[in-house]
């Protein structure tokens, strides 16, 4: 087999897919996540603990205090059940988000120093959440038996719900990713962005609440989280289905902020390693 | 025939002036944006275009183990980068044919947590190897790092020196068509240098294509068999690597340390500023016959006054051997005392006995206790020339010394007792 060409050229407009050095480096994705794992269990003191606690400290602060204060609505199921089944997409979310908009910075060495396909980072970035998610599901499994609320079978779309929150979350963390590399200020940014976005979305309260109905309601639902929160919390929980119009703008949302992220991100990233 | 790796007409230019500052803030961007909003016209900043890469061509046969020379500034490591694929040309392009492996900053990726098994995984996947490469070559990598006993202990527990071996080793261990070494040897014991140098050594034998970047002149003309010399982003050279090393050595560039007039009022230590060298035999400035008597002068500005001082020098070959040293207390007996202002110290050698050659004229100001005050790499260096061109063809075997000698014949006192003339009959 004759040695596969590379070209190193100038920067593009618009950039190829580096499809087959994408392949080439597949297991740096799952090398990068593993590895962000291990540091961070390693360096903890009670290690997945974390995962376990986090969630569960959200839980009984935002039941006190939206539940037994504010005697928020939640759709028929106890509080502490209604808002964890919030809190564990949003927490994968918030982490996706903030795991990929750091990946640039944290692993500038390697972007100075070796070629790689970049868009490794931000996916592995947010892949790592996946472990959190897991422990976090797991704790509300346990939690919903012991309000003696039952799973639904369309917990199996569970997986998918995952996968689309990931996708949301990495297209709001290329555009962070390649933004903090020419901006700094975006790190500060990010936590506070997303501790807003946090109270835009249905996670301490029903999505219905907010708004009644038209056009108030298809905006609050561009917020691309609304969509996929609802439908958690429907899966799993067995809460009503929520109305088209809290979910079909969030997904265009989705589908919009994913590819403009996408090509902002490799449009970039050209230029990576010169201005980082 | 085709080439390893190609590169044509690249050129890479960086922004310069405003660029103190590596990196925008928002808050520029934003202000700048809302003042054009006013339509207040911003006074463009100062920036000059930095062009790291001119016009560089050049193409690399297979299993060719090339040299890439040059000062500091010159522009190699970012002629590696753009092979290495992690920044672009601004022009041109270049065409790499295989994997490309490179051993720039060895270590880059290493985390202090994770032990050495896990990093040689990750380093290995970085550095584009698949898992099942990585571990059947993991056996191989720990040996020639030498740390079997540690590869379960966080690298943060590591010497420095281990961690370099290791990191050196995986990659070492990729198998690449082309593979890339920056000034990786410069770190490590002697005995791991050596090491690394043979396994380099081995890689190109076994065919592949290694683009090498040192300083070390010796070494590049032990490993590579072509070098490219570049000098402010250009190719100045291209060929033989003996050839190539002679030119980068005949290149008289001012040494950086001593560049520009400096003030006493400037220094807080004593600084070499320029030499001369005085002969009667000298051909040029800083060219002089093999033999020939000559003085050196070095100027020295004192900003300080100083006790129990005394100056040495030393004279290197291209391979970096120090051929001659001389030392200003042993040549007068005794130390010197220094006040504030300029001098001038003279070493004169009655015969110079090196061989032609270009010489490293190094030089340091030290306390009589030993420790080193100052030192300089004079530049340029001495260039010697042959006392006479040998009519002889080839032409004479020469080495570091020379020294003046008689060469007669004469009838051997035989014990056949026949004499050369009786041997004709």
């Amino acid at each position: 087999m004759p040695p596969e060409l590379v070209v190193v050229e100038p920067a593009q407009r618009w950039p190829k897919l580096e499809g087959k050095s994408l392949w080439r480096h597949r297991d740096l994705a799952y090398f990068m996540s593993w590895r962000d794992i291990k540091v961070r269990y390693k360096q903890s003191l009670i290690g997945f603990g974390w995962a376990l606690l986090q969630p569960l400290v959200s839980m009984v602060v935002f039941t006190l205090v939206f539940s037994k204060v504010g005697h928020v609505s939640s759709q028929g199921v106890p509080y502490p059940v209604f808002v964890l089944a919030g809190i564990v997409p949003w927490n994968l979310f918030s982490n996706a988000l903030q795991g990929s908009g750091a990946s640039m910075v944290a692993n500038m060495p390697l972007v100075t120093k070796v070629y790689f396909p970049r868009v490794i980072l931000p996916v592995s970035g947010a892949l790592t959440c996946l472990v959190d998610f897991l422990v976090a599901t797991l704790l509300l499994l346990v939690v919903m038996l012991y309000y003696g609320v039952v799973p639904q079978p369309t917990a199996l779309l569970l997986p998918f719900l995952a996968l689309l929150i990931l996708v949301t979350a990495l297209g709001v963390g290329f555009w962070a990713a390649a933004l903090v590399v020419k901006y700094r200020d975006i790190q500060q940014i990010l936590p506070f962005l997303v501790s807003i976005w946090l109270f835009l979305t249905p996670v301490v309260y029903p999505g219905n609440l907010l708004t009644s109905s038209g056009i108030l309601r298809v905006i609050y639902s561009l917020n691309p989280m609304v969509g996929v929160v609802e439908l958690f919390r429907w899966a799993l929980v067995g809460v009503p289905l929520p109305p088209a119009t809290l979910v079909v703008p969030s997904f265009i949302t989705t589908i919009v902020l994913f590819t403009t992220g996408f090509v902002y991100f490799t449009k970039t990233e050209q230029s990576f390693a010169d201005v980082i | 025939m085709t080439y390893a790796i190609e590169v044509q007409d690249v050129s890479k230019s960086y922004l310069r002036g405003s660029g103190a500052y590596r990196y925008q803030t928002l808050r520029d961007t934003i202000a700048a944006g809302a003042a054009r909003l006013v339509g207040k016209k911003r006074t463009p900043e100062p920036r000059t275009r930095f062009w790291a890469l001119n016009d560089v061509s050049f193409q690399l046969n297979e299993g060719e183990t090339t040299g890439l020379i040059g000062r500091n500034g010159a522009g190699k490591t970012t002629m590696l980068k753009v092979i290495a694929r992690i920044t672009r040309p601004t022009k041109g392009r270049a065409l790499i044919r295989g994997r490309v492996g490179s051993l720039l900053e060895v270590g880059t990726g290493f985390h202090p947590e994770l032990t050495g098994r896990e990093n040689v995984l990750f380093n290995g996947a970085v550095l584009g190897m698949r898992r099942a490469e990585v571990l059947r070559k993991f056996d191989e990598i720990v040996e020639f790092a030498q740390i079997a006993d540690f590869i379960d202990t966080p690298v943060k527990r590591y010497s420095s020196g281990m961690s370099m071996r290791l990191a050196f080793s995986v990659a070492a261990h990729l198998e690449p068509e082309v593979m890339l070494v920056d000034e990786v040897l410069a770190v490590g014991d002697n005995e791991f240098q050596r090491r690394c140098l043979n396994r380099i050594i081995d890689i190109a034998e076994e065919g592949r294509t290694v683009v090498f970047v040192s300083h070390n002149m010796g070494t590049v003309e032990r490993v590579c068999n072509r070098a490219i010399l570049l000098r402010d982003g250009e190719v100045v050279a291209d060929g033989p690597a003996q050839d190539v090393v002679h030119h980068y050595h005949s290149l008289a560039i001012p040494d950086a340390d001593a560049a520009g007039p400096v003030s006493i009022d400037d220094l807080e230590a004593p600084r070499f500023l320029r030499w001369k060298m005085d002969s009667p035999e000298a051909v040029g400035e800083y060219t002089v016959v093999s033999g020939a008597g000559c003085t050196i002068t070095f100027t020295l500005a004192v900003p300080k006054p100083m006790r129990d001082a005394f100056v040495g020098m030393g004279m290197y070959t291209d391979a970096n051997v120090l051929a001659m040293a001389l030392s200003g207390y042993d040549l007068a007996g005794e130390c010197i005392d220094l006040e504030r202002g300029l001098y001038d110290v003279s070493f004169h050698v009655p015969s110079l006995p090196l061989g032609r050659g270009r010489y490293h004229v190094r030089v340091s100001l030290l306390q009589f206790n030993g420790a080193r005050v100052a030192s300089w790499n004079a530049a340029p260096g001495l260039e010697i020339v042959r006392r006479r061109e040998s009519t002889q063809i080839p032409p004479p075997l020469e080495g570091i010394l020379v020294t003046d000698g008689r060469f007669t014949v004469a009838p051997a006192a035989s014990e056949l007792g026949a004499s050369p003339a009786d041997l004709r009959r």
